[in-house]
């Protein structure tokens, strides 16, 4: 479902001189479906980096990432932009909406993209909302307003309200208490069983140790420290 | 798929000086795509040359007709761009006053477009108004009020309904938030986001406001003295810009 | 006969002007634009259907001039009275016998023949005028038929009053392309533009020219479910009885005693001549009578 092969990243930073700094080189992984990866390494080693780049946030120096066949180094824009809609999901660390959109709505709104209907859309919402131990009261609130644990919840949702094929998770189960962390490992794990590829970031050892199959540790791809 | 505009090597000059240069994209349906730059980029010279307001000085702008066929919508005649441009295409300007009829009703504003395609009935022609106006959450008892009466995000609100009341395929957008206050950008951003989505809408957004552009386009470009000097996912440009000009900018953006 | 020229202007410009009328004629519905002249008359007074008057007539024509339907006012006598002096044609009230008609915002009740002319005093000639004031915009939209605004023009009437509220200068398509200000005549007589006679159109202060041949095809303007209506006053002429003539709403007294009388001074004359009598046909000669002393 996911494969990296050779990929490399460098930023260049204009207005710093134009300094160039290499932060990845011959980075290579693959995840079948229905198996879930983690990706370790110390802070600042490149895991955020390497799953923005999985995304098609940031832009590969070299080397190709293919998801369900498409090739993001080398897809055009509405390819991607068609990727996300239907096959890879992200839950980032931050929730980014339009300020003013109900939460229901924010976490419908995948559903709605791939075309399903609006009453059945929100169902499924309200059902992670539920599950997630949001409130009724907050769902016609827009989410700015919530505490980092209640956005961080909202974010969830809305990531795993689409049945993705692919899935990539940035600290799924940062700030949240025992309850709310076992309901996100458990809809991890429905993922998995259902044949999703799933890549994730976890500092949370247990939940790590809990829902992941194998470790990829990503300071291997740092330039300058391959084995 | 077929892309629903093809932009091929436009270029505008006024004497020597750059309007915009070289411009190329391909915009497919459904797409967003923004343009940002700082004053006098170009990026309004462009939005105009691809909108039929201003003539271009090089280059094509082919357009997907109804018919499947694409036709340059820089030399097509005049009468035919009017029609394009009053059924397939809209253009909401920044100041509303530009883009409405500030001595016509609210209904009739909408209605325009309607009675310009031959929609003789009026009763059906005050229906679909009203239905319109609905969307762009303006409420039914304001129907018959002129823009003079409504607030400046009412107003923008009418121009929208007045623009898509026809079902055009491709929006143009110039600064749609600009002037507005911040709250009601919101509600506007909201609104046109649900739209496009909603009616499959392509549209070309410039503004200068890169936190409209994260929320509305898709693709943005950024231009730089008449020049585009990077393209791609918005997300991906604004996160992890390339050109030192965009990297510039982003890292203006004032965090709040 | 006088020191003028036949009829006050110069040959050059008749020869202009008759340029601009067979274009316009050509072109039924179109405005065409001239050189207006100077007239020994103020602008809004009706210098442009004098222009086209001027430029129609021969010496062999018989004119007749109404203002309002009326013969009498003072502008259709001094108009009148300006021709027989500059072109010493002879003048007549009665319709029938009269081979040029200069009117001023009305059309004669008596249908017109195919050997008459009938001039209108024009003074906005542009139908779009008060929706669109860019006069390169309204011109676009002539040239490539773009008429939405004008039905916006009747939606806003409708929204506003419940009803198409305009009640003259109602707009009307040409030929089923040109959309044309038939000058402030009442809507009820619309109908009868489309007539025998050749119809010329001047606007001597916006300085355009438009005309309909003869049997040319004019619509008014109007929703599907709100058709055109050429209504008049409910009523019939009280001094010679008719019922389909547009009617003049005189007040008699103050104690709010009124009478409604043919707007069409000729019509109502020759119907009385004929022997047609109206409910207050006593009331009124006494009135008169009474003026007259």
């Amino acid at each position: 479902m996911i494969e990296i092969k050779n990929l490399s990243k460098t930023f260049t930073l204009h207005n710093q001189g134009s300094v160039v700094i290499p932060v990845m080189e011959a980075a290579e992984l693959t995840v079948a479906r229905g198996e879930c990866v983690a990706l370790t390494g110390a802070s600042g080693a490149g895991k955020s980096t390497l799953m923005r780049m999985i995304y098609g946030n940031y832009p590969a120096a070299g080397g190709s990432i293919l998801v369900d066949g498409v090739d993001l180094v080398t897809a055009e824009p509405r390819e991607i932009l068609a990727l996300r809609r239907d096959v890879l999901g992200y839950v980032s660390q931050f929730l980014r909406v339009v300020p003013r959109v109900p939460t229901l709505d924010v976490v419908a709104e995948p559903l709605l993209s791939v075309g399903v209907e609006t009453e059945a859309a929100r169902d499924r919402a309200r059902d992670l909302l539920a599950r997630l131990n949001i409130p009724e009261r907050l769902w016609s609130l827009s989410p700015t307003s919530f505490s980092g644990g209640e956005q961080q919840r909202v974010n969830i949702a809305r990531g795993f309200a689409h049945t993705y094929p692919a899935m990539l998770l940035d600290e799924p189960t940062a700030s949240l208490d025992a309850a709310n962390r076992e309901t996100v490992l458990n809809l991890i794990e429905e993922a998995k069983a259902r044949g999703a590829a799933i890549i994730g970031i976890f500092h949370d050892e247990a939940a790590r140790d809990r829902v992941c199959d194998r470790e990829i540790d990503v300071s291997v791809f740092t330039p300058g420290m391959a084995a | 798929m077929t892309p629903l505009l093809k932009v091929e090597n436009i270029s505008k000059f006024y004497g020597r000086r750059i309007g915009c240069k070289d411009v190329n994209f391909d915009l497919y349906p459904g797409e967003v795509m923004g343009i940002v730059g700082e004053s006098g980029s170009g990026k309004s010279t462009l939005l105009n040359c691809l909108a039929g307001h201003l003539d271009p000085d090089t280059g094509e702008v082919l357009f997907e007709m109804r018919d499947g066929a694409m036709r340059d919508t820089v030399t097509m005649s005049e009468p035919e761009r009017r029609m394009l441009s009053r059924t397939d295409w809209a253009f909401v300007h920044q100041h509303a006053r530009d883009g409405l009829r500030m001595n016509v009703s609210a209904g009739g504003n909408v209605g325009e477009r309607l009675m310009a395609v031959g929609a003789r009935h009026y009763g059906n022609i005050r229906d679909e108004a009203i239905d319109w106006l609905g969307r762009v959450e303006i409420n039914e008892t304001r129907v018959d009020d002129r823009p003079t009466q409504f607030s400046g995000g009412m107003q923008q609100r009418l121009q929208i309904a007045r623009n898509l009341v026809t079902g055009p395929r491709l929006v143009f957008m110039d600064e749609p938030t600009g002037g507005l206050d911040v709250s009601v950008q919101a509600r506007l951003l909201d609104l046109l986001r649900g739209l496009v989505r909603e009616m499959g809408l392509s549209a070309i957004i410039v503004t200068h406001d890169l936190a409209v552009v994260r929320l509305l386009a898709d693709r943005l470009m950024v231009m730089k003295d008449g020049h585009v000097v990077e393209t791609g996912l918005t997300d991906q440009v604004l996160d992890d810009p390339q050109h030192a000009y965009t990297q510039l900018l982003v890292s203006s953006v004032l965090q709040v | 006969m006088s020191d003028y020229n036949f009829a006050y202007l110069d040959e050059q410009t008749k020869r202009m002007i008759r340029r601009a009328i067979l274009k316009g004629l050509a072109i039924p519905g179109y405005q065409v634009p001239f050189a207006s002249r100077e007239m020994p008359m103020p602008y809004g007074w009706g210098t442009g259907g004098v222009q086209v008057s001027a430029a129609t007539l021969m010496p062999e024509d018989t004119l007749k001039v109404i203002d309002q339907g009326a013969d009498d006012t003072t502008n259709a006598v001094s108009i009148r009275k300006f021709f027989e002096k500059t072109a010493g044609v002879d003048t007549t009230e009665e319709t029938a016998q009269a081979s040029v008609i200069q009117t001023r915002h009305r059309i004669p009740e008596e249908d017109l023949r195919e050997d008459q002319i009938l001039v209108y005093q024009v003074p906005i000639p542009e139908p779009l005028r008060f929706l669109e004031p860019s006069e390169i915009e309204t011109r676009k939209m002539h040239s490539l038929e773009e008429y939405g605004l004008m039905h916006v023009k009747l939606y806003e009437d409708i929204a506003k009053h419940g009803a198409i509220a305009t009640s003259y200068a109602y707009p009307v398509k040409v030929e089923k392309r040109y959309v044309m200000d038939p000058s402030p005549i009442p809507k009820f007589d619309n109908p009868k533009m489309e007539m025998a006679a050749i119809q010329l159109f001047g606007a001597g202060r916006e300085q355009r020219i438009y005309a309909l041949p003869p049997y040319c095809q004019v619509v008014s303007l109007d929703f599907e479910d709100y058709p055109f209506e050429a209504s008049k006053a409910d009523h019939a002429c009280d001094m010679c009885g008719a019922t389909n003539s547009y009617l003049d709403e005189v007040i008699m007294d103050d104690a709010g005693n009124r009478m409604f009388v043919c707007s069409d001074t000729d019509y109502c004359a020759s119907r009385r001549k004929a022997g047609n009598v109206g409910a207050q046909a006593a009331a009124a000669s006494a009135a008169l009578k009474e003026t007259a002393a």
